[in-house]
């Protein structure tokens, strides 16, 4: 199954791996006066990856994504791009591009102009520099739109201007800040699927920020999912979906109920709100660890389906909410709440409206547990 | 999935929280930062020369006697208990004080005709608003003497009573401050969000309620700022009373009395720091409304259109012709009078008041040394005034120094605001007139006005220069850094192009200030470079009022023709750059 998604990841063609290594972040750490912002952040970025950086607002991603070119650098540790070692290095003698939530297009300059503007020097000679900016541009489907300033076109196109205008000198890193969220959701949706067929046509390594982890999820090879200046865990879509490293990663990730639980005698089961649940995870732990439980809505069954579980029990529906594809139930039964969705037929076939009461399960081995904070 | 696999879920491998954290980071700072930074180093310097050390050598000498002796406060005890100086301080405070209870409420009700009604030519109600602020404010005064002066046309209405005084300061000041006065307060009744009076319309809040509670709120921070505007405005002139004061002693005419007439600068320090007092007091006033002022308006405010109403708009468009009328009819007056040959006895036309030689040694040199004056302190100005905010706004931030230069610079940006041009340049005759100083060769030239001039007049420009910056996106720096285009060259391609109206605005404003100011250069002029409007006072004060006149004319009729040569290369600048703003 778990390869199967990650073929399903990159949109059908298998990881080309193993990839080496391109950026090479150690222990790097951020302080604004007497605010940590980034606490000894260690990761490491391969060619060609896209990976972003998701979080809640306030949890340092920024400021990491902004340390990397050096436009706020970082106080401590160490950035490797290559083989060079960059962490102190004024942004213009680093080898990057970057994309800002605001654009940033220069309002007196036509699109071809903007797209230009880092095409001088001797390394680019008129025709060469022509020729590139006319390259990018039909790239990003705007050649119609070459003449015309900023202010005239829509968010989306400008967008993508800005998008050519940090590719056009072939720089060896993307940086992405926020690139979608002052876009409206069908334009969004539309370009992040746009900026990843890009991405791996031209194989430039990229980091994207967002505070989208859907939009996340749909584009990365790699989520790096952050919280108070620490890195919280690193994996594909998949592994930090259904592996989360921690209680903050499974509740930031994906929808999921959470309950507290306590560990009991016999291997692998739990007790929570007096309901004894088996739970794989919990085999090994000790007798009385208090517990934070979560579950995702798509692992809960309802009636006949949970039939066969051990630990099923009766809850009542209090909540429907139809979402188009599925139905989003929300169940009680004493001191205990949980979510599952359902497809709209199996809703009808259970007769599940507020009032009812319904027989539930949860797979063992889908009851993610992590020890509760002490 | 395994147990093992589980295990290692519970106990994920996390970096070690409290352990050691990486080696610190040396950064390098690129180029253009330490270009920036040396930048503000150059500002910094220059503001200190040109600003700090004269208002420090004026301080020290308030406290010492003629010989050079400290005094304490001798000298202040000698100000308080001398009645005519005291007389002065209350009379400044009175007239400033009913100047502001005069023009507020006018300026208020112009300004709201011109934003909130439907009346026409709400264009030339604008143009002719501005008028006063491009003549020296020796021109109303002088206007005034025509009409009710001891030969005034108009003397009878006074019942024979006197202009020169109290009445006649009040009169041409009202003049005088009408548009400062009226531009803050349209600004603060333009950004009106029409969604607050739909929504007080809806809970049928009545057309008196609604004006109280949305309209004067709304505008009650542009109210205290027009209000402090007015009244340091009145007190720190000089030309005026000057000219119309007769015996009427102020605190401005204390100090040019204390040091042309008595020689005695430190008691003129004195009257300076005195001065000093009430303009630093409005200034805190200022910036504390300017920093509430802020946020009332959103970006997703939905502008106010009025509709037409007859009861409100005839009675606004009557005020608006009667104070246009106004105030054309004082300029009218002056230019009337600089034209007559012999008022009010000989009323025939001629041009022999414009034979400046005639009446003053400096004739027309005096006009063309003020337009050198003037354009030198503009170009000069406009570039440092424009470069420096640049620096402050997008130089470097990062280190200690970094910060500590910025808020120095900053500070002394503008700091000249609040120090009154007669203090400025009391201060530059004490620091540049001392012997030791080697920038003592300054004195008497161009130089050294072109210098006060800039001072004088920085904060204004720095404030416009500022804000227009403000509103580029503030990543424009590290997009080039990332193209590893340097900073200079997007200053040149890209900020000063966006900002070319708002440094048109700046050259203008310091253009026109330096032509008609009085206050500072009063001091500063040589035998070869007096201005203009020093020449004014001074036929005004050899009873060459019709001469006096002709100047003060001339000296509208350049401004003038700069500030319309302004307005159509804005137009033709607008054409060629600014096409990007258009759909």
């Amino acid at each position: 199954m778990s390869a199967a998604l990650e073929t399903l990841a990159v949109g059908g063609k298998p990881l080309p791996t193993p990839r080496s290594a391109y950026l090479d972040i150690v222990s790097v750490g951020k302080v604004f006066g007497t605010f940590t912002a980034l606490k000894d952040v260690s990761l490491t970025i391969n060619e060609g990856e896209f990976v972003s950086f998701v979080g809640p607002s306030g949890c340092g991603k920024t400021t990491l994504l902004r340390a990397i070119p050096g436009l706020d650098p970082a106080t401590t540790g160490v950035i490797r791009q290559g083989a060079r070692e960059i962490t102190g290095l004024p942004p213009a003698e680093r080898d990057f591009g970057i994309v800002f939530q605001s654009y940033a297009l220069f309002p007196n300059m036509s699109v071809a102009e903007n797209v230009g503007y880092g095409l001088r020097g001797p390394a680019w000679p008129r025709a060469r520099m022509t020729a590139r900016v006319d390259e990018l541009i039909r790239l990003v489907g705007l050649a119609e739109h070459a003449h015309k300033y900023p202010a005239q076109l829509s968010g989306g196109q400008q967008q993508r201007v800005a998008l050519a205008r940090a590719l056009a000198p072939e720089p060896g890193l993307l940086l992405l800040d926020e690139p979608l969220s002052a876009l409206d959701a069908i334009v969004r949706l539309h370009l992040r699927q746009e900026i990843r067929a890009l991405q791996r046509r031209l194989g430039v390594t990229t980091i994207m920020v967002t505070h989208d982890q859907e939009e996340a999820m749909g584009v990365s090879d790699r989520l790096v999912v952050m919280s108070r200046g620490r890195v919280e865990q690193v994996g594909t879509p998949e592994e930090v979906y259904r592996r989360p490293a921690s209680a903050f990663v499974a509740g930031f990730v994906g929808r999921s109920s959470a309950f507290d639980a306590v560990v009991e005698a016999a291997p692998g089961m739990i007790v929570a709100a007096g309901h004894h649940l088996p739970a794989d995870a919990a085999r090994g732990l000790l007798y009385g660890t208090e517990l934070r439980v979560f579950v995702r809505p798509e692992d809960v069954r309802l009636g006949p389906a949970a039939a066969g579980l051990p630990g099923a029990l009766q809850m009542e529906v209090v909540h429907l909410e139809f979402l188009g594809a599925a139905c989003r139930i929300t169940l009680e039964a004493p001191r205990l709440r949980l979510e599952a969705d359902a497809s709209p037929d199996l809703v009808q076939a259970l007769g599940a409206v507020p009032g009812v009461m319904l027989l539930v399960g949860v797979p063992s081995e889908r009851l993610m547990v992590f020890k509760a904070d002490v | 999935m395994s147990d093992a696999v589980l295990g290692e879920r519970l106990s994920p491998p996390r970096p070690n929280r409290d352990g050691p954290q990486g080696a610190p980071v040396r950064i390098t700072a690129s180029l253009d930062q330490r270009l920036m930074q040396a930048g503000l180093g150059l500002a910094l310097g220059f503001l200190v020369v040109a600003l700090a050390l004269p208002m420090g050598v004026l301080l020290v000498r308030a406290f010492e006697d003629a010989n050079g002796a400290f005094v304490g406060l001798a000298n202040f005890a000698t100000y308080v208990t001398s009645p005519a100086l005291i007389r002065s301080v209350w009379n400044s405070v009175w007239t400033a004080g009913v100047t502001t209870l005069l023009v507020v409420p006018l300026a208020f009700a112009y300004s709201y005709a011109l934003t909130r009604s439907c009346i026409p030519f709400k264009g030339a109600f604008r143009a002719v608003m501005l008028l006063p602020i491009l003549a020296p404010s020796l021109l109303p005064a002088l206007a005034l003497i025509y009409l009710f002066g001891n030969q005034g046309m108009l003397r009878w209405m006074l019942f024979g009573d006197n202009i020169y005084g109290p009445g006649g300061i009040i009169a041409a000041q009202v003049f005088y401050t009408f548009p400062s006065a009226a531009i803050i307060l349209s600004v603060a009744l333009a950004t009106a969000d029409a969604r607050l009076y739909e929504a007080a319309e809806v809970l049928k809040a009545g057309r008196a309620r609604i004006f109280r509670t949305v309209t004067l709120p709304g505008a009650r921070f542009g109210l205290v700022s027009a209000a402090v505007v007015v009244f340091t405005q009145v007190i720190t002139d000089f030309g005026i009373p000057k000219v119309i004061g007769g015996q009427f002693q102020v605190l401005a005419t204390d100090v040019y009395k204390q040091v042309v007439g008595l020689q005695d600068f430190n008691m003129g320090a004195v009257v300076g720091i005195v001065l000093l007092l009430p303009a630093i007091g409005a200034f805190a006033l200022q910036r504390w409304a300017e920093g509430k002022r802020s946020g009332t308006l959103t970006g997703r405010a939905v502008p106010y259109v009025p509709r037409p109403r007859a009861r409100r708009d005839v009675p606004l468009l009557m005020l608006c012709l009667l104070t246009a009328g106004a105030l054309i009819g004082i300029v009218g007056v002056a230019i009337w009078g600089s034209l007559i040959r012999f008022w009010p006895y000989n009323l025939t036309l001629t041009l022999d008041n414009y034979e400046f030689s005639r009446f003053d040694s400096s004739g027309w040199g005096a006009f063309s040394t003020s337009l050198e004056l003037a354009t030198l302190t503009a170009f000069i100005g406009t570039a440092i005034v424009f470069t420096v905010a640049y620096f402050l706004e997008r130089g470097p931030q990062a280190s200690r120094i970094a910060r500590l230069l910025r808020g120095t610079v900053g500070l002394l940006a503008t700091a000249p605001l609040a120090i009154p041009g007669l203090v400025l340049g009391l201060a530059y005759i004490l620091f540049f007139n001392h012997p030791a100083n080697p920038l003592g060769v300054l004195y008497g030239t161009l130089g050294i006005l072109v210098l006060n001039s800039l001072v004088h007049f920085y904060t204004v420009g720095h404030l416009t220069a500022t804000t227009a910056i403000r509103q580029l996106d503030p990543e424009f720096e590290a997009v080039s850094a990332s193209l590893r285009v340097p900073v200079w060259s997007t200053f040149g391609r890209v900020t000063v192009p966006i900002c070319l109206p708002a440094i048109m605005e700046i050259w203008v404003y310091i253009f026109v200030n330096a032509m008609t100011t009085v206050s500072a250069v009063i001091f500063l002029y040589g035998p070869d470079t007096k201005p203009a409007s020093v020449a004014v006072v001074h036929m005004d004060e050899a009873g060459q009022a019709s001469a006096a006149a002709a100047m003060a004319c001339m000296l509208l009729a350049a401004t003038a023709a700069v500030k319309l040569a302004q307005l159509l290369l804005a137009r033709l600048v607008d054409r060629a750059t600014q096409g990007w703003r258009r759909r």
